[in-house]
């Protein structure tokens, strides 16, 4: 493959929520703002840039990592999944969302994007979580608002709803 | 908090890599994960003029069973070697410090090669190497060389691989039949860098103790049985030897302090579980 040059943009193609997209960056372009400034998908929040506070957290083919710590031209190829592609349908909440609204999983929301697409990652996996797994996936992320026991509450309501649906509960 | 420009290589095969770092010396990086580099590049505290993107060389992506030990390509990450059917058996010292590294939405992408390249002295993985005496597998397009744990740390974030080399591995040779191992650190919150990481091997005869964070590197030293009351003063003796400093997150009496009680618990369990 050909040096993309310092200072000039280049064409990426990708996969985001499901649908091709493509746009231009520069070597130095974070994910993070490839998807917000690029891309116009605004959802994935952005906070300390240096892989911390898990505000920017997306799904890299399947598994939760930092927008912020990954390249834009890393992703030549790859899937990625943003919080705009939780919901089912723009009138309906995914059920990890519903219960964060149910149970007051998010005040300001600053860290919310994050956070769920952490959770949407892990639950999909793992059937019943008991809490201690859930406050190890939480622990990557910080929230200065709600204290995290609203959002565990949440994780717990939601995986127990999945569980229903999927027949085995 | 953004990176300086920098020229991008996706490098397909080893040839092409080592050939880019050979050009490029001191001025080039190699981007595997990206977990230690990119907040080192966010906060320009490296400002490289080319990164050489690794991962799309099939050769690294190896994880393979060689001669008693595990040989860890530089393309493996960190959750992909945590998943690996065995993991726990063949390597418990390994399997009992992954879960430390970092988040799991960090360990998705960082790879445990990455972690020993920055070589930070509280990071789990370049303990981990110390304490099981692995070693680090370098190469350049001048050949190939093979260093030892404690020879290839040389200070904080400095090790002895040279300006156009890369690593391309790292092995760990296999747990002893009647060894047992532990591992325990300090933090302020899961996630952090240890303030104290504490890793015990111990077998019928012999106990090794390896404590990262406290020194500017990972160190590794024998010790006695956890039975034989001469631990004590040894324990003290190399707590005071890993001349530590105060820092923002504690003080150097505490992080004596921590080698001492962490130190003796991670033996103790680790001479526990060989039984
Ligand atoms: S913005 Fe990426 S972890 Fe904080
Ligand atoms: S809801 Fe405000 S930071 Fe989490």
């Amino acid at each position: 493959m050909p040096r993309l040059k310092a200072g000039q943009r280049h064409w990426l193609h990708l996969t985001l929520n499901g649908k091709a997209v493509e746009g231009e960056a520069e070597p130095r372009l974070l994910l993070s703002d490839f998807l917000r400034y690029e891309l116009g998908a605004t959802g994935t929040h952005v906070g300390c840039e240096h892989g911390v506070c898990g505000a920017c957290t997306v799904q890299i083919d399947g598994a939760p990592a930092r927008a912020c710590l990954t390249l834009a031209v890393q992703m030549e190829g790859a899937a990625i999944r943003t919080v705009e592609g939780l919901a089912p349908a723009p009138d309906r909440l995914s059920i990890l969302q519903e219960a964060f609204r149910e149970h007051h999983g998010l005040q300001c929301g600053f860290c919310t994007p994050g956070i769920l697409m952490s959770l949407d990652a892990f639950l999909r996996e793992h059937r019943r979580p008991n809490e201690a797994a859930l406050r190890e996936v939480l622990s990557g992320h910080l929230c200065r608002c709600t204290g995290y026991a609203p959002i565990l509450r949440a994780a717990l309501a939601a995986a127990e709803r999945l569980a229903k649906e999927a027949g085995d509960a | 908090m953004k990176p300086a420009p920098f020229d991008y290589l996706r490098a397909e095969t080893l040839e092409e890599a080592l050939e880019a770092l050979h050009q490029a010396g001191t001025e080039a990086r190699v981007l595997a994960g990206g977990q230690s580099l990119l907040p080192m590049l966010n906060m320009r505290l490296a400002r490289p003029a080319l990164l050489v993107d690794i991962m799309p060389i099939a050769a690294l992506r190896e994880v393979a069973d060689a001669a008693g030990a595990l040989r860890i390509g530089a393309g493996i990450r960190q959750a992909a070697l945590q998943a690996r059917p065995g993991l726990a058996r063949q390597q418990p010292l390994l399997a009992a410090a992954l879960p430390w590294v970092g988040h799991a939405q960090t360990r998705s992408r960082g790879t445990l090669c990455g972690s020993v390249a920055h070589a930070d002295p509280s990071a789990e993985i370049p303990l981990v190497l110390v304490a099981m005496g692995g070693h680090v597998h370098l190469r350049s397009r001048r050949g190939a060389r093979r260093v030892a744990a404690e020879e290839f740390f040389t200070g904080m974030m400095a090790t002895t691989r040279a300006e156009e080399e890369m690593i391309e591995a790292i092995t760990l040779p296999h747990a002893a039949p009647d060894s047992g191992h532990a591992f325990r650190e300090v933090g302020r919150r899961h996630g952090d860098f240890a303030i104290t990481a504490c890793a015990a091997v111990v077998d019928a005869r012999s106990a090794r103790l390896a404590v990262g964070g406290v020194a500017d590197r990972p160190v590794a030293r024998a010790l006695p049985l956890p039975s034989d009351p001469a631990l004590e003063d040894a324990l003290e003796q190399f707590a005071w030897s890993l001349e530590a400093r105060d820092d923002l997150h504690a003080t150097a009496a505490y992080r004596r302090h921590l080698v001492r009680r962490l130190g003796r618990a991670v033996l103790e369990e680790a001479a526990a579980c060989r039984a």
